[in-house]
């Protein structure tokens, strides 16, 4: 059974016919081609699907597309400045080399954000913590951690 | 010119593209006229084939193919090659089963390839799957190594009696008895090395396509060595030609072993392409890769050392059975021989060891190499029987250590390998000073204090990296040679584009390779890029595994870059009226020695390319070179790992409260990336140790088959760790590097098992320690 979604994705409204049972994750990588956003896994687990739902950390994989029907979504690509300048979370990532292959990080990025608009000042315990949900089998989070707790005090020295 | 580039914290060149949803992996790879394939796989571990009816699957909706075993055998594609003979202590060639890329008449272990349907979307693809109708007669299974060789086990291949695919052995038995005979003491250990599952985040996937205009092939592929992928695919079961396939591996999500290997899903979408005329995409679900991506490690060993009254060590005994699964992954038979028996040195002048190996095929997924490869196995079972010795001596675990270290290089270990050289009571000592030993007492009282149990447990580890020379490991039964390929390719504007035989999938050789080419030529590191992963640009690449990057991969480049520099010369001695032999590079300049007459790189090289002033007569014009190398030796990277725990014996939880890792990699080109190399090889053995191991019932089904059952380590598993390092160059390549991409895995799970035993005060736990394996033993000490 197909159905009419539409949602902004980045600032730009889109809509489609898609398949009822279409996930979210698969309506950005597949219909609008937004391959930023990643499959790790089939159960919930990783954290790679992360994308923002009206300003808050969700996982596409976990949702149909048309659960976010007429919602504001932010994927990785609709981070960093029209400009190319990046945001202070993904600045962060970088300089502290919070990432190596790179699958799981716009997830972690993502989830990041979100995280740290609600917690300027998290420990490094209170990260750990948040990362619950965000897998990585590069860095062994260390430097992960590190990226957030600086990204966090970035983004609220910008306000 | 700069502060220098070796040795600097250069952010990384390739975040940019990851940090902003710009990378770009297999599956993102969409092709026009795409089509989508997934596979039906066996849910039994063991079963005759009796039938496979495709008729429903054909006529759903959306489906273009469906291919089973009998089209496959049909096309006469070959099975998977393995790809080291590995001969047994009888003098005979090991037992290599046919490896099918789509199940023939049987399966051996869940997940095994049944057959394939291909549709126009993914979701078609998978629907359609489900309606393949198998009929299979089930079988009795063996999933445990310990009981392949048992009397009356399930038997998996006809050509491979008892389940035995070799029995090896290495060292001088007597010699070994003989020094037993006399020991005034006698360690003895026989535990299991857990079955790891690799889980690189970014599942596997393969895009097949075919070109009828020019009768090629193209393969996207998240693989560790396109080359090695597309040699055996072409050569060894697809019977193409080489140079009509392409293998392009783009953005790798991690590999960590599980994607050296080549796989029968790429190989089918690859044939598949043909056969539809259209592109063919399969991407693995966590689900698929759990049950069909290469595992890791799965030994049971009996281990004994031998010692004098002071604790020197005498003799080592090992005996070792290595479970590598249901067929020989590609290089199934090297990791628990090779790469295993030939680490029992450890950092320690041990004078003579033996070890013997068997290898049994068992009903479940192939084991091949998995970061570290052999080494970690090596490595638990030196570091806990040297620790556990430590302990039924009465010695400090550090001075048993110091007592046998290896002072004097090179030093050939009674295990084959020649370490050139090595400093382990600099990484010792270090070790010590950052783990804050000298405090130790007093943190344990605190812990006993709060009713809490703590525990130090070290581990000492050395690896091989780099595995070579190209000639010795061909005499070991190697079928691929082990050098590396890199060409320089300078601009006529003097901008550089270096191609590199080395594959990054989070290793940061854009960075770290850049860095040194920008070194050599004085050149900003701007001015540098490193391509990699695509058989159509690069000259030829053994590809990455093993933490060879750097020093196989890296050397190549050096030695290129050496021919680059030495064709300059002979230019700017034109250019500038001068003997060749008094021209001098530094820089960026090439200078006419004692004078100020100089040409820049960028100069040299516009005249390479547009040669009107050009010395003709000796030289081709371009400044384009290439180079292979084969290293001499492998490089043996070390250093000594102390962990601290704290146990809350009501729970059986166990805390890393500190963690100190210092290791000698030689020198180090970028140690930002060095210490995150470091810190997830920590973590992947952390894992090991603690959270993670498969697990398959006596059907042979895994009952670890998601994130949910199987754990690796999430942020919150995990300590922020110390780490450092201390420098003695490698003295065979040019760089003096060592490698440092598994060091962490190798060490680590010795040094939090001595922890956790030390806590506990027991001789030895089962891996993973969880909680709950925790708890047992505590309420088994409590009882006996
Ligand atoms: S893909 Fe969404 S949590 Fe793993
Ligand atoms: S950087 Fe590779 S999974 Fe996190």
């Amino acid at each position: 059974m197909a159905v009419k979604v539409s949602m902004k994705v980045n600032g730009k409204p889109v809509s489609a016919d898609v398949e009822a049972r279409t996930l979210l994750v698969t309506f950005i990588r597949e219909h609008l081609r937004l391959t930023g956003t990643h499959v790790g896994c089939d159960t919930a687990q990783c954290g790679a699907c992360t994308v923002h739902m009206n300003g808050k950390a969700v996982k596409s994989c976990s949702m149909l597309a048309m659960q976010a029907e007429g919602a504001d979504i932010l994927t990785i690509e609709g981070l960093a400045k029209a400009d190319g300048t990046l945001h202070p979370m993904q600045a962060a990532f970088k300089e502290h080399h919070g990432l190596q292959c790179g699958f799981c990080t716009p997830g972690m990025v993502m989830n990041a954000v979100d995280f740290a608009a609600r917690h300027p000042n998290a420990s490094e315990q209170e990260v750990r913590e948040a990362l619950d949900g965000n897998l990585c089998r590069c860095t062994g989070y260390h430097n992960i951690v590190k990226s957030i707790v600086a990204g966090s005090k970035a983004m609220a020295g910008a306000k | 010119m700069g502060a220098p580039l070796i040795g600097a914290r250069i952010p990384r060149k390739e975040d940019y593209r990851f940090l902003t949803g710009a990378g770009q992996y297999t599956d993102d790879v969409t092709l026009p006229r795409q089509t989508y394939a997934a596979f039906v796989r066996s849910p039994h571990a063991h079963a005759k084939i009796k039938s496979v009816n495709t008729a429903k699957a054909k006529g759903a909706p959306g489906v273009l193919g469906v291919y089973t075993g009998e089209e496959i055998a049909a096309a006469k594609l070959g099975g998977l090659p393995c790809g080291w003979l590995i001969t047994d202590v009888n003098g005979q060639p090991m037992k290599e089963p046919p490896y099918p890329v789509i199940a023939q008449g049987k399966v051996r272990h869940v997940g095994e390839r049944v057959a394939v349907v291909v549709a126009e979307t993914q979701e078609q693809a998978r629907d359609a799957a489900e309606l393949v109708q198998v009929d299979y007669e089930v079988l009795q299974a063996v999933a445990d190594g310990r009981l392949a060789r048992a009397k009356g086990a399930p038997q998996l291949h006809d050509i491979a009696p008892d389940n035995t695919c070799y029995v090896w052995a290495l060292g001088d038995k007597a010699a070994v008895d003989a020094a037993f005979a006399k020991a005034a003491h006698v360690t003895k250990l026989d535990f299991v090395n857990n079955r790891l599952i690799p889980n690189a985040i970014e599942p596997r996937a393969a895009n097949g396509s075919y070109s009828r205009a020019d009768d090629s092939y193209t393969l996207y592929v998240s693989s560790q060595n396109p080359h090695v992928e597309r040699l055996l695919m072409t050569a060894f079961v697809m019977g193409l030609p080489e140079h009509k396939v392409r293998v392009v591996a783009p953005d790798v999500g991690g590999g960590f072993g599980s994607k050296i290997y080549l796989y029968g899903e790429d190989v089918v979408v690859t044939w598949a392409s043909k056969q539809l005329g259209r592109p063919v995409k399969w991407t693995a679900d966590r689900s698929e890769s759990y049950v069909s991506d290469a595992h890791g490690r799965d030994h049971h060993t009996i281990a004994e050392l031998a010692m004098d009254k002071d604790g020197k060590f005498l003799a080592m005994r090992v005996k070792t059975t290595a479970n590598v699964g249901a067929y020989l992954s590609t290089f199934a038979s090297c990791i628990p021989t090779i790469l295993y028996a030939t680490l029992l040195a450890g950092q320690y002048t041990t004078p003579v060891i033996h070890a013997e190996v068997t290898a049994v095929f068992t009903n479940t997924a192939p084991v091949d190499a998995y970061r570290g490869a052999g080494r970690p196995e090596a490595t638990y079972v030196v570091e806990r029987l040297v620790e556990t010795a430590a302990r039924e001596m009465k010695m400090d675990p550090a001075e048993i250590r110091r007592k046998n270290f290896i002072r004097s290089f090179p030093y050939q270990t009674p295990v084959a390998l020649l370490y050139d050289t090595g400093n382990y009571d600099a990484t010792m000592d270090a070790a010590q000073k950052l783990a804050d030993v000298a405090g130790y007492a007093a943190r344990k009282k605190a812990s006993e204090a709060k009713g809490k149990l703590r525990g130090l447990g070290y581990a000492a580890y050395i690896e091989a990296c780099g595995i070579a020379p190209s000639a010795v490991a061909g005499s070991l039964g190697a079928r691929a040679g082990l050098y590396e390929a890199g060409e320089v390719r300078v601009h006529p504007t003097g901008t550089v584009t270096v191609f590199t035989g080395s594959h990054s999938h989070g290793q940061g050789h854009e960075t770290t390779f850049a860095q040194v080419v920008a070194d050599r030529l004085g050149l900003p590191v701007e001015n540098v890029d490193i391509v990699h992963g695509d058989t159509s640009k690069i000259l030829f690449g053994m590809g990455t595994y093993g933490s060879r990057s750097i020093a196989v991969g890296g050397t190549a480049i050096v030695k290129a870059l050496d021919k680059i520099i030495a064709k300059g010369k002979k230019i700017a001695a034109h250019l500038l009226e001068a003997s060749e032999s008094d021209i001098e590079y530094a820089n960026g300049e090439f200078k006419v020695a004692g004078t100020d007459k100089k040409k820049m790189f960028g100069e040299v090289a516009f005249a390479a390319y547009v040669p009107h002033n050009y010395p003709h007569d000796k030289l081709e014009p371009g400044l384009n070179e290439n180079a292979f190398y084969d290293p001499s030796n492998f490089t043996f990277p070390a250093g000594t790992y102390v962990c601290e725990v704290e146990v809350d014996p009501e729970t059986g939880v166990v805390k890393i409260e500190r963690w100190s890792a210092v290791d000698d990699f030689g020198k180090i080109i970028n140690p930002m990336i060095v210490e995150g190399q470091v810190h997830g090889g920590l973590a992947q053995g952390i894992g090991q140790a603690m959270t993670e191991g498969a697990k398959y019932d006596s059907h042979g089904q895994l009952v670890t088959g998601s994130f949910m059952d199987y754990c690796i380590p999430r942020a919150d598993d995990l300590p922020s760790f110390q780490v450092d390092t201390r420098e003695t160059p490698c003295t065979h390549n040019p760089l003096g590097v060592k490698g440092c991409g598994e060091a962490g895995a190798i060490g680590a799970p010795a040094a939090l098992i001595n922890a956790i035993t030390d806590a506990l005060g027991v001789k030895d736990i089962p891996m993973p320690a969880t909680p709950q394996t925790v708890w047992r033993a505590l309420q088994q000490k409590k009882a006996a």
